[in-house]
């Protein structure tokens, strides 16, 4: 079919025009074969923009448009649903990007005229090759999947269950709450962490749309937007849930209380047998049985003997759940980093120097020192305190991170507060690089720390902590403002450690096909305007795992994660992309090398009757599973005979495309 | 070589296959052809000498679709190549009776004229329990040189003596590795990228395509090559310039990727005296620095490190850095 082709050029303000000749590439692009019709206008993705558009589709019966404009991420969808609405089929259309990958990126106006001319004869020659798709549709299954049960995955889960959507909870540990249930108090109001977490947890576990998978990991991750299959790892908990009525005794009775508590940092120990904490959900225990003398040796047996209600089960399995969602919410969540880069500050070497998380055990009343401030190695109440911030933060040296933990000045001001309130007599000296407490009531919060409760900040970093033979710490440090060394005594250091995404992370995204940054943090589908999307469709985040974040952000990010994952569930069919893989039976060898690298699993393989010129034979060939398909195109380049093409994306297209810039 | 024809005969007349794959005598002396023999009578034309380096894997492609099984001779490298067939569903493990043949290193008639021997008419000893030393009947006299001088440069890195895969075996094979497998990559990746480009510039350019590597080479068993497809315009096509000899080669070569055995068929058929394993034993070479040791072939299960994604993978960037 002669080829009637389209060229619009957009200026887009003077985003491109500044640095385009937008004229001199209408003028130019005209000249290519099956160009019909080139015009430039000021903003292509305008309404007149637009329109003209349709018009030219209409008067000149167009077959393809080419728009020489801004990324295809940004108007693609807009221009094809223009092509549409005109009677155009929607997949006839190319953008050649002329905005990101020339006008911003050139400076020289000739240059920059010249490759938007080269991108432009690229997309014509694909156009030209271009053939009509049609959309399909997939179905989407009613049901959510919430990785991780802190405040992020409680927020959403709740908020989707609002919506009246099921929804799952997978925690990979024995409880749900996560890092804010280690918490003692919060900023900048200074309430007690458990108390406003704790209803929350209670909430989720009540509600009877919510459904908790606790000490349990999603195993494997297939399908696709609207419907993904979840295996989930119901990990052996040894206790009948059914059966447990969480009095407590065996936890009490066990012999073997030697393992270090995760939930206290390693500060003290537990039991084998155990709840990491008392307000639990569910208040069911685990056993450890790294730990458990039970599958260590064989004797014991005392929780299965004190138990009434006969709920301990040595033989317990893990147990695999099955179960199809139509969106995945990742609240991941962080830890803090290790410090083993961090020697000088001597934390490996005395008990006395300890991390801001274990500091929020000892202050809490549950914790190992049942609240007092103590130092660990004698149990003596501490005089001086130093506070160090940004360990392994703003990190330009490659031994921690390069981004700002974010949450750690307010903290670290918070401590200062509490202990300057409830021991007047402890001095507290805080050394930092900056102040950073953007938020609201949050700079009051850090004023109130150094004004009203005498906080000592130093601007300046600290060099190295030394412990001392009578016990003592020495910190020596410099002041900035001052310009002096600084060496002073403390009982006791702090470290505000970094922040790091939880390291199961890499895993999970990897069965997501989620992408993650070089911080391990998972990547939105923009950084601005979709900043709760991955760019995996159906797969959302929320809290840390996208980004550092104090509470109060959580939960705003993860109610905002719950509105997007709601406005997919409430959809009853998904348009799928008609850009997939297909198969030519001619050229298939059967070798299974696309079914290998398929991230999707959609390429399965039959045996199929091939006719042909002299060909008449039974081979096994690759079938593309056309919903499961995402266009990824790792299978056509990895088919070593060319059988696998991507429809709207086939490798003539592309091979005329690099003819056309190669010209 | 009696034996294998006493086996071969013995399978046919029992019915356990109806054909046998193996060499027949050439036009030269020197020069055996991979045959099929159907009828005991066939089989007095069977040859199995020094010079039967064809690899045999390949043309189970074929066998696997007629009907009945058939006997075929592999070599101990062979049996690398048919395993990854295997892993391929490129050929049928039911369809053939394997026998591992014995193998003391196998011959390069070039290696001998190399050696200054002329008017060469046939060669003697080149046998599996032969002597150390090979007499050759030239036009002008009887000369000499070692088995081992006369070896193609592929079994001086032999792969080792043990089949991969086999139903039996018959005859004593033997590790004739005398040289490191990369040397001759090690020596190319030591040149500046100047002295790198015109060695293989001047490698490629003595290419006439006449496909005889990609004919012969085990891992190119596409049923339709993407060089002869009218899918591409690259169908059927004489170079026309030095970037199209390249091409042609760095196109192979990125194809059997991490499926290439190394067995050294392509080389050894190219009548141009084109060093084309490099090529192969570069992306092996640099396969098994960044993914760990990896022999395609060895193991039907493993997967191919090319099509297989672990933690443990270099990054992106890493490669780049080394080219």
């Amino acid at each position: 079919m002669q080829q009637r082709i389209g060229v619009f050029v957009c200026h887009c303000g003077s985003n491109i025009a500044a640095t385009v000749d937008v004229k001199k590439v209408v003028e130019m692009l005209a000249l290519e074969p099956g160009v019909v019709h080139a015009e430039d206008y000021q903003y292509m993705c305008s309404e007149v923009g637009q329109a003209k558009i349709a018009e030219a589709i209409k008067e000149k019966q167009l077959t393809g448009v080419v728009v020489c404009s801004c990324s295809p991420r940004m108007h693609e969808t807009t221009f094809r649903k223009c092509a549409e609405r005109a009677g155009l089929n929607p997949y006839m259309v190319e953008i050649a990007n002329i905005r990101e990958q020339v006008s911003w990126i050139h400076k020289d106006m000739e240059e920059a005229t010249q490759k938007a001319v080269i991108l432009g004869r690229a997309a014509i020659a694909k156009v030209s090759l271009n053939t009509p798709l049609k959309a399909g549709e997939s179905r989407v299954t009613k049901r959510a999947l919430v990785i991780g049960g802190g405040i992020a995955g409680i927020q959403t889960a709740l908020d989707i269950a609002d919506a009246g959507y099921e929804v799952d909870i997978v925690e990979k540990t024995p409880s749900i709450g996560g890092r804010m249930s280690q918490l003692d108090k919060t900023f900048p109001t200074l309430d007690c962490s458990a108390c406003i977490l704790t209803p929350k947890m209670v909430e989720a576990s009540a509600n009877e749309k919510i459904t908790l998978y606790t000490y349990s990991e999603v195993e494997k991750v297939s399908g696709f937007v609207g419907d993904f299959t979840v295996d989930i790892r119901k990990k052996a908990r040894s206790v009948d849930m059914s059966k447990c009525t969480g009095c407590g005794v065996c936890q009490e009775k066990c012999p073997n209380k030697k393992a270090p508590s995760e939930f206290n940092r390693g500060l003290n120990t537990r039991s084998a047998i155990y709840t990491p904490f008392a307000q639990a959900i569910p208040n069911v225990p685990v056993i450890d049985r790294e730990h458990c003398t039970k599958f260590l040796t064989g004797k014991c047996g005392v929780c299965s003997k004190v138990c009434q209600a006969g709920a301990i089960d040595y033989e317990q399995q893990d147990e695999i759940i099955t179960e199809k969602y139509g969106a995945i919410v990742v609240a991941t969540g962080f830890d803090i980093i290790k410090l083993d880069n961090y020697g000088e500050y001597a934390y490996d070497q005395s008990p006395d120097v300890i991390t801001s998380l274990e500091l929020e055990r000892i202050m809490n009343a549950a914790g190992p020192t049942k609240g007092h401030l103590e130092r660990m190695s004698d149990h003596k109440a501490p005089k001086n305190m130093v506070f160090i911030q940004c360990v392994g933060s703003r990190c330009s040296d490659g031994r921690g991170k390069s981004y700002c933990s974010k949450i750690c000045c307010m903290y670290t001001a918070k401590h200062a507060m509490l202990i300057r309130d409830k021991y007047p007599d402890v001095n507290v000296t805080v050394f930092y690089i900056d102040v950073r407490t953007p938020g609201k009531n949050f700079d009051e919060f850090y004023r109130r720390a150094v004004e009203d409760y005498h906080v000592n900040y130093i601007k300046g970093q600290v060099g190295k902590v030394t412990p001392e033979a009578d016990g003592s710490l020495t910190v020596h440090g410099v002041d900035l403002i001052d310009n002096k060394q600084i060496k002073m005594k403390a009982d006791m250091v702090v470290l505000a450690a970094a922040i790091e995404p939880n390291p199961d992370i890499r895993k999970i995204a990897t069965m997501l096909t989620a992408s993650i940054d070089t911080n391990n943090f998972l990547t939105e589908a923009h950084a601005k305007l979709r900043p709760v999307e991955s760019p995996t469709a159906g797969i959302f985040l929320s809290g840390v795992t996208q980004g550092p974040k104090d509470i109060p952000e959580t939960v705003s990010q993860a109610g905002a994660a719950a509105v997007k994952a709601i406005g997919l569930l409430a959809k009853d069919k998904l348009l799928t992309n008609p850009c997939t893989a297909q198969a030519d039976i001619m050229a298939c060898n059967g070798c299974s090398t696309c079914a290998n690298v398929c991230p999707y699993g959609a390429i399965s393989y039959e045996d199929k009757e091939v006719r042909g010129p002299g060909i008449r034979e039974v081979r096994r060939v690759a079938v593309v599973n056309s919903a499961l398909c995402q266009g990824c195109g790792a299978c056509t380049v990895a088919c070593p005979s060319g059988a696998m093409d991507l429809q709207g994306f086939s490798n003539r297209q592309i091979i005329a495309e690099v003819d056309a810039i190669c010209r | 070589m009696q034996e294998l024809i006493n086996k071969a005969k013995e399978l046919l007349a029992n019915g356990t296959v109806v054909r046998v794959l193996g060499w027949r005598a050439g036009d030269l002396s020197y020069n055996p052809e991979p045959a099929f023999f159907e009828t005991e009578e066939d089989l007095q034309k069977f040859v199995y000498d020094g010079f039967c380096g064809a690899n045999l894997s390949k043309y189970m492609i074929e066998a696997s679709k007629l009907d009945g099984k058939t006997l075929v001779f592999l070599k101990p490298c062979d049996t690398y190549s048919f395993n990854q067939l295997i892993k391929e569903h490129r050929v049928d493990r039911e369809k053939a009776y394997i026998v591992g043949v014995g193998c003391r290193g196998k011959l390069d008639i070039d290696k001998i004229k190399e050696q200054g021997i002329k008017g060469i008419e046939s060669v003697e000893g080149t046998e599996l329990d032969g002597p150390d030393t090979l007499t050759i009947k030239t036009l002008y006299g009887d000369k000499t040189c070692s088995y081992a001088s006369a070896m193609l440069g592929r079994c001086h890195v032999c792969k080792g003596k043990e089949h991969m895969i086999a139903d039996e075996i018959i005859g004593e094979s033997k590790d004739t590795k005398d040289a490191e497998r990369f040397d001759a990559v090690k020596a190319v990746e030591a040149m500046s990228p100047e002295e790198r480009f015109n060695f293989f510039q001047k490698e490629l350019r003595k290419c006439i395509r006449c496909n005889a590597c990609r004919n012969v080479c085990p891992a190119c068993s596409c049923r339709k090559c993407v060089f002869d497809s009218n899918k591409f315009d690259s169908a059927q096509k004489a170079n026309v310039d030095s970037f199209e000899e390249k091409m042609f080669h760095v196109i192979r070569a990125f194809h059997v990727a991490g499926r290439c055995t190394d067995c050294g068929e392509c080389s050894r058929v190219c009548p141009q005296g084109i060093q084309l394993h490099l090529f192969n034993r570069k992306f092996i070479k640099d396969i098994n620095e960044y993914y760990g040791e990896f022999q395609a072939g060895a193991d039907i299960e493993a997967r191919g490190p090319l099509t297989n994604y672990t933690f443990d993978d270099v990054e992106p960037s890493i490669v780049k850095e080394r080219g």
